[in-house]
């Protein structure tokens, strides 16, 4: 009985928190600072409509954006591609492979002093255009390279 | 439990270069068990933040065409010596994994 009454005490006093503190918005049920996953962008089945996603359909070509990655990846299931951007103020850089089943790759926001540069190794089904879009100043830049893969990494 | 990372930070010429690497299967969803014909379920990293001294300075969302065992390197301005780097990853079925490093 008494034990039963702690138990009792205890959960109201903890629930009663928690919902103050959800009220007072200071435990989101979502992730703190983490945007939500861009479900319709990463799944999109369509380099248009990935670059839609990505807010990026009007991105304009620039030669500042640097991609560095093999001409001849002999594994498509690990290339790495390292991009630099040497435009100032890069917020966030988009990579995506034009024939992956789903062409965005990966999607990184940057803050605080993030220099415009990401290296990362992916995996691409065929050779593929990969492009890149970089957003600085609240605009869209883009730039293209292409990558033959000669043992594809999607599995099969 | 999700393998620990391992992280490299170190300062050159003025910018943090940070180097993380995760232990993750990263599967795709594409990819088929030859003898039952069944694909392997999805499992792969959605999103990774990086933090400096709780400044967020990294987020990044991921889709399966990361590969295996990802590496993730980029580079922060304003970073000095002995701040407090830390990172953490979520996967597609909530798993989750977080770790701290010092700026060398």
């Amino acid at each position: 009985m008494n034990h039963l009454r702690r138990l009792v005490l205890k959960g109201g006093a903890g629930g009663g928190a928690l919902a103050c503190a959800l009220a007072a918005g200071l435990l989101r049920p979502t992730r703190a600072h983490a945007a939500e996953w861009n479900k319709a962008a990463f799944e999109s089945k369509t380099l248009a409509d990935a670059l839609k996603h990505v807010g990026a359909d009007a991105a304009a070509e620039s030669a500042d954006i640097h991609i560095k990655a093999p001409e001849v990846a002999e594994n498509g299931a690990v290339i790495p591609i390292e991009v630099t951007c040497r435009m100032a103020g890069a917020e966030s850089i988009a990579l995506l492979a034009e024939k992956n089943p789903f062409p965005l790759m990966a999607h990184a926001a940057l803050a605080n002093g993030t220099e415009g540069y990401l290296n990362t190794r992916f995996k691409m089904g065929q050779s593929s255009v990969v492009k890149v879009v970089v957003k600085a100043g609240g605009k869209h830049y883009i730039a293209s390279r292409e990558i033959k893969v000669t043992i594809g990494g999607c599995g099969g | 439990m999700a393998e620990p990372m391992k992280i490299r930070a170190k300062m050159v010429d003025g910018a943090a270069h940070i180097f993380v690497l995760m232990i993750h299967p990263m599967e795709t969803g594409q990819r088929k068990d030859p003898r039952s014909g069944q694909a392997y379920p999805a499992h792969f990293i959605q999103s990774f933040t990086a933090t400096i001294n709780d400044r967020p300075v990294l987020n990044m969302q991921c889709g399966p065409a990361i590969s295996k065992n990802p590496v993730f390197g980029f580079r922060v301005r304003d970073a000095k010596t002995g701040d407090k780097l830390v990172v953490t990853w979520e996967d597609n079925k909530g798993e989750k994994s977080r770790a701290e490093a010092t700026i060398a």
